[in-house]
């Protein structure tokens, strides 16, 4: 039977405010445990909420961006249930009128294709604590620091049909929340997560599936491996006669295999009412129009105007401006280098092969954008040629440093004397005497593919300093020479 | 409308209330008389009333996005049963 997979996403975007949303204790990551949990955090008697205005900013900018109905007047609703990282014994979030309704986005697939998702809707909460388990014989170890960090929970349609689209849809939201700014993206901290949603049904057939909720994966590879893992496991359950269990499910990063959460048991009755600490969110048309107008070039604007000002291609173009940091990256270096097409082939290449290697976000890269530009300078004008700058390359991003640094430190500057050409190329002739008579006798459309092999040897005897094109003159002139 | 024994349990669990065996028929009365009024209320028309989302006729006031609170932490694990290593332990919630 042909089967088709059904996916929704939840993803939970931590805000990048500077305060939590409704404390004004820092959201900084990273901090000594518990020094960023104040009293409001940690619902200590007699504390009230006070929301956060600029997490409210940024929930709208994320509604404008998706193309979506704002709530004119939100509401927080209590999310109750008991757990030691959520003090307060409920979530403060957003259920019956949240703060952005139905949006969309589109997302482009490797073939080139795009389909439009549905955004059923985005509200704003607050994330619980971190529970440590491990660390302590019999006990668990909370610490509140995340607890209160704004949340912006987007919520998708249904409306996905495998792993690549759903990998394709959480790179686009990324992409988006990072250009407006709204989330610095990182994911291995746990600013951006995400909630697959899976169900399989027979192809053709209108009803749902049941579907497994696997929680919090963080990185895109994972999404991947952990939904074609599930798509898979429902099939093979069915076909082999069972049925697939609606539960929540854990991805084991390791195995490569989800695996069933122990049900937090009953916990799905949150019993939801309107907060009674906060009033309703009331904004007018002026408010939302004000932040229209401030919105910043989102990617689909980006990936035109890479084709259109830098000439890119549609696929490079596509490639550079899918992540807002990667793409600012290239632009610096367009800066410095005045060359798009180099630049293009210096970020895709060189660059991202060894931030993969190292399994690095560009964010993290130990050459930044100034260093990478002033590199390609020294290609542009001649200083090195290509080979080279790989290797000042590889030193910038082991060592350090600018590269006419590197390129004085290690003696790497090409040589564009004539005169010191001209002597290697001599010696290369004299020390060649057999491959040069080859050439003195070949057919003369033959001598052009014969010249490669002096190339090749000037180039070693010069430590790949000599300036390529002056060489390949050069050769050219004396090895004719002999001819006649 | 009334609620029995089962239902009284559920509540309880849910809201982690540990209640007495023979208190459970007064509790189960008692919730049950809190829905009857409810039902009662249910007879009002209520078609062009929008649901009340707040008792206060007013909109939520703003914090501007600063940090003003401090590391206070010594003070506010000294109420704490357990602490190590500056987190909070409680008991294991998980096997």
């Amino acid at each position: 039977m042909e089967w088709e997979a059904v996916i929704g996403l939840e993803i939970h975007a931590q805000l990048a405010t500077k305060s939590k949303i409704f404390s004004g204790a820092s959201t900084a990551f990273g901090a000594e445990p518990n020094t960023q949990a104040c009293a409001v955090d940690l619902a200590l008697p007699g504390t009230l909420p006070v929301f956060n205005e600029e997490a409210l900013r940024m929930a709208v900018k994320f509604g404008l961006a998706v193309d979506a109905e704002i709530g004119r007047k939100s509401v927080f609703d209590r999310k109750n249930y008991f757990y030691p990282d959520l003090p307060k014994g409920y979530q403060t979030s957003q259920l019956f009128h949240p703060i952005v309704g139905i949006g969309h986005i589109d997302i482009t697939l490797e073939d080139g294709t795009t389909k439009r998702i549905g955004v059923t809707r985005a509200h704003l909460e607050e994330d619980a604590g971190k529970s440590l388990h491990d660390e302590f014989p019999g006990m668990t170890g909370i610490d509140l620091n995340r607890a209160g960090t704004p949340l912006l929970e987007i919520v998708s349609e249904p409306d996905m049909r495998s792993a690549e689209e759903a990998v394709a849809y959480v790179r686009k939201i990324h992409s988006l929340v990072t250009s407006l700014g709204i989330c610095d993206g990182n994911m291995s901290e746990g600013s951006f997560r995400c909630d697959c949603n899976v169900s399989v049904r027979p192809k053709g057939q209108e009803e749902y599936g049941t579907r497994t909720e696997t929680k919090n994966i963080n990185s895109f590879r994972f999404i991947e491996k952990a939904i074609v893992g599930e798509i898979e496991r429902q099939i093979d359950l069915i076909e082999d006669g069972g049925r697939v269990i609606q539960a929540t499910r854990l991805y084991d990063a390791d195995k490569n295999e989800t695996r069933s959460m122990r049900s937090k048991e009953e916990a799905n009755d949150y019993r939801y009412f309107p907060c009674p600490d906060l009033l309703p969110i009331v904004i007018d048309d002026e408010y939302i129009e004000n932040i229209r107008n401030t919105l910043p070039e989102l990617p689909d604007a980006r990936k035109a105007r890479f084709t259109e000002e830098y000439k890119l291609s549609e696929y490079d173009a596509m490639v550079l401006s899918a992540d807002h940091n990667m793409a600012t990256y290239f632009e610096i270096i367009v800066e410095t280098a005045k060359d798009a097409k180099l630049a293009a082939n210096w970020v895709m290449g060189e660059l991202s092969k060894l931030l993969n290697q190292h399994d690095l976000d560009i964010t993290n890269s130990p050459v930044n954008a100034e260093q990478l530009g002033g590199l390609l300078l020294r290609i542009k004008d001649d200083t090195i040629s290509g080979k080279i700058a790989k290797q000042v390359f590889e030193v910038m991003w082991s060592e350090g440093g600018n590269a006419d640094e590197i390129i004085e430190s290690k003696g790497l500057k090409q040589v564009t004397d004539s005169g010191a050409i001209e002597q290697i190329v001599d010696e290369v002739i004299a020390n060649n005497s057999p491959q040069v008579e080859q050439y003195v006798n070949a057919e003369p459309d033959k001598r052009g593919k014969m010249i490669g092999f002096f190339m090749g040897q000037v180039m070693k005897a010069s430590q790949g300093k000599a300036n390529p094109g002056q060489v390949q003159g050069i050769l050219k002139q004396k090895l004719d020479a002999l001819v006649s | 409308m009334s609620l029995d024994r089962t239902d009284v349990d559920k509540i309880a669990h849910l809201a982690r209330l540990q209640i007495e065996e023979q208190d459970a028929p007064e509790y189960a009365q008692n919730l049950s008389n809190i829905l009857d009024l409810v039902n009662q209320m249910q007879a009002v028309d209520t078609t062009d009333v929008l649901p009340m989302a707040h008792p206060l006729d007013a909109a939520q006031r703003l914090r501007s996005d600063n940090v003003t609170e401090d590391n206070q932490r010594e003070l506010l694990q000294s109420v704490a049963p357990a602490v190590e290593n500056g987190l909070f332990l409680v008991p294991k919630v998980i096997e």
